[in-house]
């Protein structure tokens, strides 16, 4: 049995649809995580003893177990506790909390290393340190790590097919459900391989603008 | 003018790092538009002084007064964080190395304080941006990044970002010690003006021409006191002190070089 791409066109709606949710949970759990990176780092380095171990032991969680256990314990885990979330909000808080661990981590290196008189220049002028923070400090850091984070999201991007095991349509189940009817897996997955490259470069394509425009302050 | 009460009253400073003892007792009075230069070696003490007038490095003994204000009062932390902050918007500070904030424009550098902290509208900050930039000469790079500037520019828009919080007193670290030789007058220009409008200043600088120039009084420090204080004619025509008399001789044999 030989390759037949000509398959691939009365599949092809499915596929486009299942890129879709790919690009839709992509762009939901990048925010989540850029969001969270921040707001994680800033815990880290500056809550209160009594707010910073527990986040330590959840950090652990996101960064010490594989992506796939914590999907299944968002999606199926929570629910014994009363938490049942549609899959496609499972997946993206999964994988955004996820990268948000790790993007908190480039975040407070990044703080860290902000020069001293960034924050004595701000404190002078009467801002608190919160304030400080927030305007002066983090704003930053956060530029300083515009980079890695972007390849953090390109890491996300691909780590977005493991949301399929808990039913989330995206670009690699769909594949596979196309691949169900047709028997046909090599095209369909050089299907979604494309398609996930296509992705690929348009993200690339929106951080490089997005590091453009943070390189005007440099 | 001596008659008057002091404005920046700076009673009894100490300030020690573990057992080093950084400032020995050290009293100033500043009386209001009066402009005060502090000189002497490396390491003796003027940027800790300097610092303990707006709490950046908190004193370890001894009382800082603006006005009618004690600076360093003893309050609850959230009281005494309030206060600081509020106490501080009416000192100017300008540092060695400009401490400009990269990731705003020379205009928002300026806004900033103004709009988050006295609660200007934009267009307000916007208006105080540029009169305070026309005032240093910097009108025309207002749309830059600082990373654009020159030493000299920089320090002349940092200049600026203290004036808009109206300051009662503006403090100066060797402003002009990191840039390059040929970018110091037009900083020394900008302070002299201030001068001439009656800013209150005190003055942390190497450049004894300066000083002479601009200040009133002038002290000189080592080791954490006071050595020796008065006029500038006296301070650097005929001090009476050795250590003084010392320091200016090396200081001129160097910059003479
Ligand atoms: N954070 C600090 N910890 C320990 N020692 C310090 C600290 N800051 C300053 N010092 C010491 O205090 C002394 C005075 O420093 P400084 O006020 O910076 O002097 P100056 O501005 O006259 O050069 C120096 O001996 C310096 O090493
Ligand atoms: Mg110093």
């Amino acid at each position: 049995m030989g390759l037949d791409f000509s398959v691939i066109p009365k599949y092809l709606d499915v596929i486009l649809l299942g890129a879709l949710w790919t690009i839709a949970i992509t762009v939901a759990a990048a925010l989540l995580s850029f969001i969270g990176g921040i707001l994680f780092a800033v815990i880290a380095l500056y809550a209160p003893r009594a707010i910073r171990l527990p986040f330590r032991a959840f950090e652990w969680l996101f960064m010490g177990t594989p992506l796939l256990l914590q999907l299944f314990l968002i999606y199926f885990g929570l629910v014994q506790i009363g938490i049942d979330l549609p899959a496609f909000v499972a997946g993206v808080i999964g994988l955004g909390l996820h990268f948000a661990v790790y993007n908190s981590e480039l975040i407070q290196t990044a703080i860290v290393a902000v020069d001293r008189g960034q924050m004595e220049a701000a404190r002078t002028l009467g801002l608190s340190r919160g304030e400080a923070l927030r305007k002066v400090v983090v704003p930053q850091a956060v530029r300083d790590v515009i980079p890695p984070i972007g390849n953090n999201m390109i890491a996300l991007l691909k780590d977005s097919a493991l949301v399929s095991v808990i039913g989330v349509g995206e670009l690699t189940l769909s594949a596979q459900l196309a691949i169900g009817r047709t028997y046909r897996p090599f095209e369909f997955y050089v299907l979604a391989a494309v398609f996930y490259y296509v992705i690929n470069l348009g993200m690339e394509a929106v951080l490089r603008r997005v590091e453009r425009r943070v390189q005007a302050s440099r | 003018m001596t008659d008057q009460k002091p404005f920046v009253d700076i009673r009894h400073a100490q300030k020690s790092y573990g057992t080093l003892e950084v400032l020995k007792d050290i009293s100033l009075q500043v009386q209001r538009g009066q402009i005060v230069a502090i000189i002497g070696p490396s390491g003796s003490g003027k940027s800790t002084l300097l610092r303990a007038i707006n709490d950046l490095d908190p004193l370890t003994g001894g009382e800082v007064w603006l006005e009618d204000t004690q600076v360093n009062k003893k309050l609850p932390h959230r009281q005494y964080e309030k206060h600081i902050n509020q106490v501080r918007q009416d000192i100017g500070m300008v540092f060695q190395h400009f401490n400009l904030f990269p990731h705003l424009t020379v205009r928002d550098n300026i806004k900033l304080a103004p709009k988050l902290l006295k609660g200007l509208s934009d267009a307000e900050a916007d208006k105080l941006a540029e009169e305070q930039l026309e005032k240093v000469g910097m009108l025309e790079r207002i749309d830059y990044y600082p990373s654009r500037l020159s030493g000299g520019q920089k320090q002349r828009v940092a200049i600026a970002r203290a004036l808009a919080m109206k300051p009662k007193v503006m403090l100066f670290d060797e402003a002009t010690s990191a840039l390059d030789p040929e970018l110091v007058e037009e900083v020394n220009l900008v302070m002299k003006k201030l001068a001439e409008e009656h800013m209150t200043m005190i003055i942390v600088t190497h450049e004894m021409g300066f000083a002479e120039s601009v200040c009133d009084r002038v002290l000189f420090m080592d080791q954490g006191v006071v050595v020796e204080e008065g006029p500038p004619e006296v301070i650097f025509r005929n001090p009476s002190n050795e250590r003084t008399r010392n320091f200016l001789r090396k200081h001129l044999a160097t910059a003479n070089k």
